[in-house]
């Protein structure tokens, strides 16, 4: 187990969007990241899958600083924060400063979509533009209706959360993490809490975002053929850990692991 | 002079105490309503230290009669220099004594309002204080202003011990009148009358803001 700094391997190299290097994470008694390394490029479309409970979610979790880990180190661009042992000095202060600039490169879609229910879907898009970003009122709400209107809900502007079905609670989701740009969107299951026939336009607006441009992107997801379709890379996680990865072709057609072959048989009898 | 002639002759002076409550609770409710928000979000932040120091607040406050920290107040403050009128040191008693009441209120607004909600605020790379203003504590007032509302009302009969600190407000007034004519009985029922027809109004709004609370409530579950 690496535990001086200074052995780590290099830093990840440059173009690197996304890295956790050697990164543990337990609730409890219960490891559910064990010295989990990754990179992620720049511009590259990520999948995790596996089964519930092997850790995906946490991964992007800790890269969006909502789970502290034991150990280990969390780059996103070329900014990074370490952890236990791999914690730098600085004060509390300097360290809330790191991981708030952390924040602002990445954005983060929730499989409960936690928009704010006290608040047009207008109003949770332009928040963090307002209040972060230190846009004025005007500018804002503009570019929240842009953002709105790139998901297909230019005519919800005023609508409040309970009044939108969950595939449009998602959208306006989505829009209030792309409206500030970040190098790097992270999708947490978010289908998983939509009935069947709201998936797709759910899974239609991150298409089309993947296709726009060079947006890195990190997808925790259920839906096999989606991440067949959007990745450039799936990953395959059990226990805390990478059991596999591969072009979306091999990890599919030709899996290598016997607990890949079936965790996908398993899924696809479903 | 007849009993409703008497009443009607010290209208003025009645009316007038019933300001000095109404202004006494009002502004009471208002150092309740700004320190007990101020005691909740230091607990509920958990921040080392200060937590323990809210904590104690609490207990300390809700463990102590309000007439004994009217004394203290009143009484044992000036023997360290430390003066205030009659009005202020009822003001300031009743403010801190039901803060403690309200930090417990407003805690437990907070503490419903779900994880994802600061979950979301930080990933949008909000700060704890915004996260706070814009999201959390909009959200945690709504179910709670019942309960708010209902502190109001017992700190509006709570009022009546100002009158042992020499604040002339409703009940020192009465007792003022009723030492010089005597007339116990119409004054202290007059009296009874006030308290009663302004706190029963107040306490069916409040039952009806719980009504609505708990539909909205029910709404929330449903979406």
């Amino acid at each position: 187990m690496l535990s001086d700094p200074n052995t780590f391997t290099s830093p990840p190299g440059r173009g690197a969007a996304v890295a956790l290097e050697d990164v543990h994470k337990r609730y409890g008694e219960k490891v559910v990241l064990d010295g989990l390394s990754l990179t992620v490029a720049s511009g590259e479309k990520v999948a995790i899958i596996g089964p519930s409970g092997s850790g995906k979610s946490t991964v992007l979790r800790c890269v969006m600083a909502l789970e502290e880990p034991e150990k280990g180190r969390i780059h996103v661009g070329d900014n990074w924060i370490g952890f236990g042992s791999d914690r730098g000095d600085g004060s509390r202060r300097s360290r809330n400063a790191e991981i708030i600039k952390l924040r602002g490169a990445v954005g983060f879609v929730f499989q409960q979509f936690n928009l704010f229910p006290h608040m047009t879907a207008l109003r949770n898009v332009s928040l963090a533009l307002r209040r972060v970003r230190g846009i004025n009122g005007t500018d804002a709400a503009a570019l929240a209706e842009g953002a709105l209107r790139e998901v297909g809900l230019g005519d919800k502007l005023a609508a409040y959360p309970q009044q939108l079905s969950g595939g449009e609670q998602q959208r306006v989701a989505i829009a209030r993490a792309c409206v500030l740009q970040p190098q790097v969107m992270l999708f947490d299951e978010v289908t998983s809490a939509l009935d069947p026939e709201l998936v797709g336009e759910v899974l239609g607006v991150i298409r089309r975002l993947a296709e726009v441009g060079g947006m890195t992107m990190v997808i925790v997801t259920h839906e096999m053929e989606f991440a067949r379709r959007i990745a450039d890379r799936v990953i395959f996680m059990e226990k805390g850990s990478i059991v596999e990865e591969g072009s979306p072709e091999r990890i599919f057609g030709d899996p290598i692991e016997v607990r890949t072959r079936q965790f996908l048989r398993a899924v696809s009898e479903r | 002079m007849g009993t409703a002639a008497y009443l009607w002759s010290v209208r003025s002076q009645m009316a007038q105490g019933l300001v000095i409550t109404l202004e006494a609770t009002g502004a009471g409710m208002a150092i309740a309503l700004t320190v007990g928000l101020g005691i909740a979000v230091i607990r509920v932040l958990k921040l080392p230290g200060l937590s323990q120091v809210a904590r104690f607040y609490i207990l300390f406050f809700r463990n102590t009669p309000l007439l004994v920290q009217l004394y203290v107040w009143y009484y044992v403050l000036p023997q360290y220099g430390i003066v205030l009128s009659a009005f202020l040191v009822g003001v300031v008693g009743l403010g801190i004594q039901f803060s403690a009441y309200t930090a417990e209120v407003y805690r437990a607004g907070l503490e419903q309002v779900p994880r994802g909600q600061w979950e979301a605020g930080s990933a949008l790379g909000l700060r704890t204080a915004a996260i706070l203003r814009s999201i959390i504590i909009p959200q945690a007032f709504r179910p709670i202003v019942p309960g708010l509302g209902n502190y109001l009302i017992s700190m509006f009969k709570d009022s009546a011990y100002l009158s042992v600190v020499t604040v002339f407000e409703l009940l020192g007034t009465t007792e003022q009148l009723a030492a010089s004519s005597f007339r116990y009985t119409a004054l202290f029922t007059l009296l009874g009358v006030i308290y009663f027809s302004l706190s029963y109004p107040a306490s069916v709004c409040v039952r009806v803001l719980e009504r609505r609370a708990a539909r909205g409530r029910q709404n929330a579950l449903r979406s």
